[in-house]
């Protein structure tokens, strides 16, 4: 190793990772940052029939309503989403840090969730959505909730709260285990002393405890950010993207994500070009928001 | 000290009202898969009248063509395992010398891979299927429908966090243990197996519960690699097959809900300390 610099050792064991990485990652990315600029279709994939239509894409993009609804409803989900799951979460680890008897089996029931996969959760609360509730209705004598016309999945508002159920629901558990870990992080001897000066739990938690879990508030944000504005198994389950709703005078999916929407214009509208396009904007957002969040990082680092 | 004793019995109050709320539907799930549809439209909150039920909702279940229960669940096994065998021996060896070699390339290698965890799955997804599918072809081997495409898919997607998480853990073991094998005439490869490998054990414990967590769930992957319906079907798939062949059969439906998430819920019970370590050192790291 001294010697030759790059030995066959190093090449041998990198071998492996780097063919899957260009067989995965590189070729199908470069290959579809280029077939956004390009009339690319599941026919016209080679030769002829592929032509470079320079931002063609981009421009029908901007001018369709479907992804311009997509991405709000993206933004609205996410934001929603993110605060109710780091409240949640938050009051969940704050009550399973307590000296209350049984704490691990609750930790372990508020974590289960997160355990089976969205697309299987969603089939669990389309149920609960649409069964469940308007018969628990008729039982304590809300005849509305078993109203079909005021089922939460029925109209694209109330959907769209349905999704963030869901998404707390699976989510809160794992990011509660993260609070977790940054509360027991606190020193002991450092809450104690305050306990002596007289500082109530309450002042403990937020003069001392919350101070000190500033890392883990940066690491949870982002986490529920990127992983909400990722969000597809729960949306193709529980709405699969309806109901429809009228919007710049066109009647379209009314809680489709955006995932969902880049999905849906690759293979149900066969516009494969225009899908890849879409992806090529959305990855742009996840890297801006990835570079925001690595420069906070390195700050902090800074700071200490 | 009697207040702060009262304060507590309402905060178990609390714990226990949530811990049912988050259990129910679970419990929604296990009481339905015990009915027969009537019984369900009827009322889909009361226990069934008779248990037994559930074992005809499940031999439905088990002998359906549609969801091919064995088999998925088999092949659900087969991918996982595979996937995560490959994914913390290759990032684990990867990682090593990524970190042993201090070479401009070596670094510029290990940032590459880093920065690449910001890819998100929809910008490689169409593409990779054509690719694949041209691959395939052009070498005479199946990668779409077929074990070897989507356990190379996985260990492509999986790998630079992977290899993140092994190099983070590599950097802090002492170059010393190392040099001192090389003398004792170890080769460096050997070094790795030998000496390196089962000290990592920790952090292959934090590597196979991240990955196999994500694998056993994913959906989008296998949808579009595997297809539904084909031979080769992971549980997810299947659901999902299943649920689109039989709408709103929910007597079915969450018999084979139950059917997938039984195995999961299991191994959490077993490994439920490593499970929540991994997870938590993943997401910090």
């Amino acid at each position: 190793m001294r010697k030759a610099k790059h030995g066959s050792v190093f090449w041998l064991f990198l071998a492996p990772v780097l063919f899957a990485f260009v067989m995965v990652i590189v070729v199908p990315f470069v290959l579809g940052v280029y077939y956004s600029f390009t009339s690319w279709s599941a026919t016209a994939r080679l030769g002829d029939a592929l032509r470079f239509i320079g931002i063609e894409n981009y421009v029908k993009i901007l001018k369709d309503p479907t992804f311009a609804y997509s991405f709000m409803l993206t933004v609205g989900y996410t934001v929603l989403n993110m605060i109710v799951i780091n409240a949640v979460s938050f009051g969940l680890a704050i009550l399973v840090t307590r000296a209350i008897k049984g704490r691990n089996i609750y930790r372990a029931g508020f974590f289960i969730p997160n355990l089976i996969g969205g697309l299987i959760l969603g089939y669990v609360w389309q149920f609960i959505f649409d069964d469940a509730i308007p018969s628990l209705g008729t039982l304590i004598g809300l005849a509305a909730w078993a109203d079909p016309n005021n089922l939460i999945l029925a109209k694209s508002a109330s959907a769209l709260v349905g999704l963030v159920i869901v998404g707390t629901w699976q989510y809160a558990g794992y990011i509660m285990v993260i609070y977790v870990a940054a509360i027991e992080n606190v020193p002991q001897d450092l809450l104690e002393a305050a306990q002596i000066d007289g500082a109530s739990s309450t002042r403990r938690l937020f003069s001392i405890i919350v101070p000190m879990m500033r890392q883990a508030f940066t690491i949870t944000l982002f986490l529920t950010l990127v992983n909400s504005f990722k969000q597809f198994d729960v949306n193709y389950s529980l709405t699969a993207g309806g109901p429809s709703v009228m919007f710049m005078g066109k009647p379209i999916y009314g809680t489709e994500l955006l995932a969902m929407n880049i999905y849906n214009q690759g293979f149900r509208s066969n516009d494969m070009a225009g899908g890849q396009a879409r992806a090529v904007v959305f990855f742009l957002v996840l890297a801006i928001v990835s570079i925001v969040q690595v420069s906070i990082n390195k700050k902090r680092e800074i700071e200490l | 000290m009697k207040t702060r004793r009262a304060g507590l019995v309402y905060l178990e109050i609390l714990a226990i009202v949530l811990f049912l709320i988050f259990l129910f539907p679970f419990l929604i799930v296990l009481v339905n898969s015990a009915k027969a549809p009537f019984e369900i439209t009827q009322s889909p909150l009361t226990l069934p009248t008779n248990w037994g039920k559930i074992l005809g909702n499940m031999v439905s279940i088990w002998t359906s063509v549609n969801i091919r229960y064995a088999s998925s669940f088999a092949s659900s096994v087969i991918i996982t395992a595979a996937s995560l065998v490959l994914l913390n021996l290759l990032s684990s060896q990867a990682a090593w010398v990524l970190v042993r070699t201090k070479t401009r390339l070596s670094a510029g290698i290990f940032v590459t891979f880093v920065a690449a965890m910001v890819i998100p799955f929809q910008i490689v997804m169409f593409p990779l299927l054509t690719w694949f599918r041209d691959v395939g072809q052009a070498f005479g081997i199946r990668l779409l429908r077929s074990y070897s495409g989507i356990i190379l898919a996985y260990v492509g997607f999986g790998m630079s966090q992977s290899i993140f998480l092994f190099h983070g853990f590599i950097k802090s073991i002492p170059l010393e243990l190392e040099e001192a094998a090389t003398i004792d005439g170890c080769k460096r490869a050997q070094i790795f197996y030998a000496i390196i490998f089962p000290i990592l054990r920790p952090i292959h414990a934090t590597v196979l519960v991240l990955n196999g967590i994500w694998i056993w769930n994913d959906f989008l992957l296998p949808l579009l690699i595997l297809g539904k319906g084909n031979r080769v079907m992971t549980i997810p798939l299947a659901v999902s097959n299943f649920a689109g062949a039989y709408v709103k059969q929910w007597d079915l439906i969450l018999t084979a809900i139950l059917m997938a998430m039984v195995p999961i819920v299991v191994f959490f019970l077993i490994a439920q300390k490593s499970i929540i370590k991994g997870m938590v050192a993943g997401s910090i790291k």
